[in-house]
Formats: C-alpha cells, sequence, structure tokens
C-alpha cells in the first residue's frame, strides 16, 4: 500500500493538536489547575443562616482565595448549617480564634466565605472549627427590618 | 381513505426495516474492528481525508463563532455591568454546546457527505462486490477504517473548534472590547468544571461522532446504485445527521445538566 509520509506527518499534527486543545481547555479554561495536588486541612464553622451559598464556593481572607468549601451539612441538633471548608496547607499560620462570614461579591455575585484574622498564637489545624461566625445577609430580610423601622419612625 | 392508512404503514415498516439493516450493519462494523486494528495504516489514510481534511473549516468556524459569542455576549452583559463574566459565557456556552453540536453539523457536511458519496460510488461501480469476488470483506476494507476515523476525528475536531473559539472571544473580548484579561481567564477558570463541563463536552463529540459516521457510511453502503441514488443518499446523510445531532444533544444536555 502505497502512502506518502506527508499524509503521515498531518495526521500526526492533526492529533497532536487536538491534544493541545484538550490541555488548553484543561488547564487554561476549567479548574483543573486550581484543584492542587496537596489536599490541605479541613475547618469547620456553623452559620444560622447560609443564604445561597454552594458547595465548591471560594473561602478568602482579606480578598485572596485560600480555599474552597467541601461540604454543607445541616446540623439537627442546633438546628445549623456546618460548613466544611477545605484550606490550602501552605495557609498553616491562621490565628485559631478567627471569625468567619458569609459575605456576597458584589451586589449580585455569588456567594463565598470570607475569613478575619484573629489574635491568638494557636493556628488552625485539621479539624478546628470557627467559633466566631457571621450569617449571610438575606436581601428580604434587611428589606423588611427596613421597612418596620421606617414604619416605627411615622 | 384505507390507502392513506395503508401508505402510512408501509411507510413505518420502511422506516424501521432500514433502522434494522443500520443495526446488523453498525454490529458487522464493529466484530470488524479488530481486523482494522492490525492494518492502522488504512486508518491513517482514512483519519487524513475525514480529519485533516476538515480542520481548516473547524478552525476559520471555531474562530468566528467564538468572536461573534464575544461581540454579542458583551452587548447584553454591559447592560447588567458583568462585562467580567464575558469568558465565562463564551466558555461555557462553547465547551457545553456549540463546540460538540457545530462541529458535528460541518462535520456531517463536509466529511460526512463526501465518505456517503465516496462508498456510494464505489458500490455503483461495483468495486465492493468486486472486492467480494476476491474474498476481501468490504466491510473491514473499506467501511470500518472511515468509520473508526471519524470516531476519533470529531472528538478531536469539538475540542479544537471549542479551543480556538475561546481565543477567538479572547482577541474581539480583550482586544477590542477592553475588557480585563485576568478576569476573562480568572473567572472562566473559577465557573467552568473539568468534570461537569469539559468532559460533558467531550462525551457529546463522542456519540455525535459515533452517530455522524454510522449514518454517513450506512447511507453510502445502502445507496442505490444509480447517479441518483448516491446524490439522494448523500443529501440524507447530511438531513438525517443534522436531525440526529440536534435531537441526541437535547437528550444528552437533559441527562447532563438537567439538574442544575
Amino acid at each position: 500500500m502505497h502512502m506518502s509520509r506527508s499524509i503521515e506527518i498531518l495526521v500526526g499534527f492533526f492529533v497532536a493538536m487536538g491534544f493541545v486543545a484538550m490541555f488548553f481547555l484543561s488547564m487554561e479554561v476549567s479548574n483543573l489547575s486550581g484543584v492542587s495536588a496537596d489536599e490541605g486541612y479541613e475547618v469547620k464553622a456553623s452559620f444560622e443562616n447560609i443564604g445561597s451559598l454552594k458547595v465548591r464556593a471560594p473561602v478568602s481572607i482579606a480578598g485572596v482565595k485560600i480555599g474552597r468549601v467541601t461540604a454543607i451539612n445541616f446540623d439537627a441538633q442546633s438546628f445549623e448549617a456546618i460548613v466544611t471548608m477545605q484550606i490550602e496547607s501552605k495557609y498553616d499560620q491562621l490565628p485559631s480564634d478567627s471569625s468567619a462570614s458569609i459575605l456576597t461579591a458584589g451586589l449580585l455575585g455569588e456567594q463565598y466565605v470570607g475569613l478575619e484574622a484573629g489574635g491568638e498564637d494557636e493556628p488552625l489545624a485539621q479539624g478546628s472549627e470557627l467559633e466566631m461566625t457571621q450569617s449571610a445577609l438575606v436581601l428580604e430580610q434587611i428589606i423588611g427590618q427596613f421597612l418596620f423601622s421606617s414604619d416605627a419612625e411615622e | 381513505m384505507i390507502e392513506y392508512f395503508q401508505r402510512l404503514g408501509a411507510r413505518s415498516f420502511g422506516m424501521f426495516e432500514r433502522l434494522g439493516r443500520g443495526t446488523v450493519f453498525f454490529i458487522n462494523i464493529v466484530l470488524s474492528i479488530p481486523s482494522v486494528l492490525i492494518r492502522p495504516r488504512l486508518l491513517v489514510a482514512q483519519l487524513y481525508s475525514v480529519g485533516v481534511l476538515s480542520f481548516s473549516l473547524i478552525v476559520i468556524a471555531g474562530l468566528f463563532v467564538g468572536m461573534v459569542l464575544a461581540l454579542q455576549g458583551f452587548y447584553t452583559l454591559s447592560d447588567f455591568g458583568a462585562e467580567g463574566m464575558l469568558g465565562v459565557m463564551v466558555a461555557a456556552s462553547l465547551v457545553r454546546e456549540l463546540g460538540p453540536v457545530v462541529a458535528a453539523l460541518l462535520f456531517a457536511g463536509r466529511a460526512g457527505s463526501a465518505l456517503t458519496a465516496e462508498i456510494g460510488l464505489m458500490k455503483a461501480t461495483e468495486q465492493l462486490s468486486g472486492m467480494e469476488m476476491m474474498a476481501v470483506d468490504p466491510v473491514a476494507r473499506v467501511i470500518t477504517p472511515r468509520f473508526l476515523a471519524g470516531l476519533i476525528s470529531m472528538p478531536l475536531l469539538a475540542t479544537i473548534f471549542s479551543a480556538i473559539g475561546i481565543l477567538g472571544g479572547y482577541f474581539i473580548g480583550v482586544g477590542l472590547l477592553g475588557i480585563d484579561e485576568g478576569g476573562y481567564w480568572s473567572q472562566m477558570q473559577a465557573k467552568i468544571d473539568f468534570s461537569q463541563d469539559i468532559i460533558n463536552g467531550l462525551i457529546k463529540s463522542i456519540v455525535f461522532g459515533w452517530v455522524v459516521t454510522w449514518i454517513a457510511v450506512f447511507e453510502g453502503y445502502d445507496a442505490i446504485p444509480t447517479s441518483e441514488g448516491v446524490s439522494r443518499a448523500t443529501t440524507r446523510t447530511v438531513v438525517h445527521s443534522a436531525f440526529a445531532v440536534l435531537l441526541l444533544d437535547f437528550i444528552l444536555t437533559a441527562l447532563m445538566f438537567g439538574d442544575i
């Protein structure tokens, strides 16, 4: 069977291009590059109300992303939401009395967990629980309170 | 009146009969895959005519689809002050939907019709029966390499289409409309999930590659061996492929993304 070398080269080039495109999509476009091999450590925090926080939402401190929300569960005893967060292991110097609050990126953006550093010397470790938490601001409640207070003033 | 019912019945029978023959034909293809794998040169030659020759069309189409998406997306998103989400919009629509679907439609028009015409003409000029006379299985020799080439090429083409489209959106969004470059990529990386979006898009393109190539080779093999029959078979390939791709796309999308 006769086949010129250039056809084989072109086919090889085509297949290679396909794999380059796949690599580009996985590394540049999707979150695959963000999933680091090191697992980090997990901390928990309980919130009265998490608003519309979702699993995989970012966890940030001072605006820098340091981890992700890995699980959201409901505690039937305390009637609170238990948010499990995974924090990258290079950020292992966070004070153990840091506080967590659920914030919104922009007015209509997605919700994320914002940490605020405390003053304790002892750092957060695997399995620690954040004691001080602040629930999500639910827009309807704020509007309701605002209407209620403006009614009372009259 | 009763004649209409008879005609309807006859058409239904014809449809099911073709579907059955197509399935038997597909099983024959699958059974002859090992004999093609021992002779990979047959496959390389077909990868050239099916994949490489569609490459330039896919690149140009992907570039322009990406650029148009960026322009139109910017128009709507800027109303909400959410231009930063342009990258997410372009990438999500390309990777999930437009990449596999548009690449499959172009592939059906470019490669599928060529496959049908080639195989149909082989049948019309009695090359296929000639092979049978020489105890060469025409399915293993002619059909299966083409089928496998289509099955391999389609995911590669769809991936290239998406990647080029995202780059096209980048040229328009960042270069022309002045969106922040970091935001374009970082928002995209934050929102596009590898297993949810990229892998599902890849599965779609594999399914489309399978159905388009299957229709193309079956129509060619099943064509009435006249010049008119071959031309009709070619038309049917393009029309049926387009229907099958769009229908399967809806079903796959409902299965993959229906619960979000």
